[in-house]
């Protein structure tokens, strides 16, 4: 079953990113919301990790939330896809199940 | 179809520490009032979630209401899959020993107590996580 | 398809009810039914209608009362979260012994039976917190 995985935090301030990508498998796909934006930028010390997972994952960052931090969108990880609420919605219905890495 | 009863897995995922945030009290409250509706009911504690399991939790100290031995009553209501994350427990220096035992009375079998827990890797737990329909996180 | 929508979080304090509001409003916009709303943990604060943010600010409240009214979604308040937190409905406060309720329209109070009921129900259920 593919499995649809939301992160909302900075990966400066906890561990769901990691977490989470522990529990992604082949048709998981990613989708950073809210402060999970952050860890799509790049130059971070988190650049690499995003990197590597795109070999293996889809992953998606919310626009919305990359402006409204004044996160310029021509600093997004390149292969990161920035969708907006619609495409999010397309996504939890694509998918079999959703799970919020709160 | 369509009178068929529905069943679906449903994982609850524990990933908070108790009594610094509520989240691991009002889980345990939905995961009790889920046990009434006959569905496939999995509990998961990954990172700190593991420290809701602990042995010897006295509270008494923080004014807060002690609802650990709640968890052993999980058998009672028919919830005997229970998963703990064992690189989240060895991340922490702990071992399963440091955590309640859960068990589960096996009807079938003269009542004998059964452990509900199981202790599995992160691969394990992708591959369960991802057969799941509803995964709800606290 | 018919998405659950589960808030833990209240309004203003955190992004998450401001995020599930947007997610609802498109998805409706794209043609999907709500099946219900769920309040849980801090999420029943988005209930209180005595909330009086300043005018420049968004009424988070208000937003999902007006939606819930207009079409005609289930917002369900979890009531043992809520009695913690003081939100409460007619019959709340009259069983408790208070001198008002607080809820918003279009809310209303009921069990955590029907979150699992919603996880049944819906195809999709999305989970929105801290």
């Amino acid at each position: 079953m593919s499995m649809l995985h939301t992160v909302n935090k900075s990966p400066f301030e906890n561990s769901s990113i990691s977490s989470c990508l522990a529990m992604c498998t082949n048709d998981s796909s990613v989708l950073f919301i809210e402060d999970g934006v952050i860890s799509v930028m790049k130059s971070t010390k988190f650049s690499d990790l995003i990197m590597d997972s795109l070999s293996k994952y889809k992953i998606y960052a919310l626009k919305p939330d990359l402006e409204a931090r004044g996160l310029s969108l021509d600093n997004v990880i390149d292969g990161v896809e920035i969708v907006g609420y619609d495409e999010f919605v397309d996504l939890t219905t694509e998918h079999d199940s959703v799970q919020s890495w709160l | 179809m369509g009178e068929e009863a529905i069943i679906k897995k449903f994982m609850y995922v524990n990933r908070k520490s108790p009594y610094g945030t509520i989240y691991a009290l009002e889980s345990l409250e939905v995961v009790l009032i889920s046990a009434a509706f006959d569905q496939d009911v999995s509990l998961t504690f990954t990172d700190d979630g593991v420290y809701q399991l602990m042995k010897n939790q006295k509270t008494e100290g923080i004014g807060m209401k002690n609802f650990s031995s709640t968890y052993s009553a999980l058998g009672d209501y028919e919830i005997k899959k229970i998963y703990i994350d064992k690189e989240s427990l060895e991340e922490r220096g702990l071992s399963i020993s440091d955590l309640q035992e859960l068990v589960w009375e096996d009807e079938d079998e003269d009542y004998a107590e059964k452990s509900s827990i199981n202790l599995v890797s992160r691969d394990e737990l992708s591959e369960i996580m991802n057969q799941q329909d509803i995964v709800m996180s606290f | 398809m018919k998405l659950g929508i589960l808030i833990n979080e209240g309004p203003y304090q955190h992004q998450a009810s401001d995020t599930a509001l947007q997610f609802v409003k498109s998805a409706i916009k794209k043609g999907h039914e709500i099946y219900r709303v769920f309040f849980y943990n801090d999420g029943v604060n988005n209930a209180t209608r005595f909330a009086t943010p300043p005018q420049d600010d968004r009424n988070i409240t208000k937003e999902w009362s007006a939606l819930a009214i207009e079409h005609n979604i289930d917002m369900v308040v979890c009531v043992a979260a809520a009695q913690r937190r003081g939100i409460l409905d007619k019959g709340e406060a009259e069983r408790n012994g208070k001198d008002s309720d607080n809820i918003e329209e279009g809310f209303r109070i009921s069990g955590l039976g029907q979150l699992v009921e919603a996880g049944i129900q819906a195809d999709r259920l999305i989970t929105f917190g801290d």
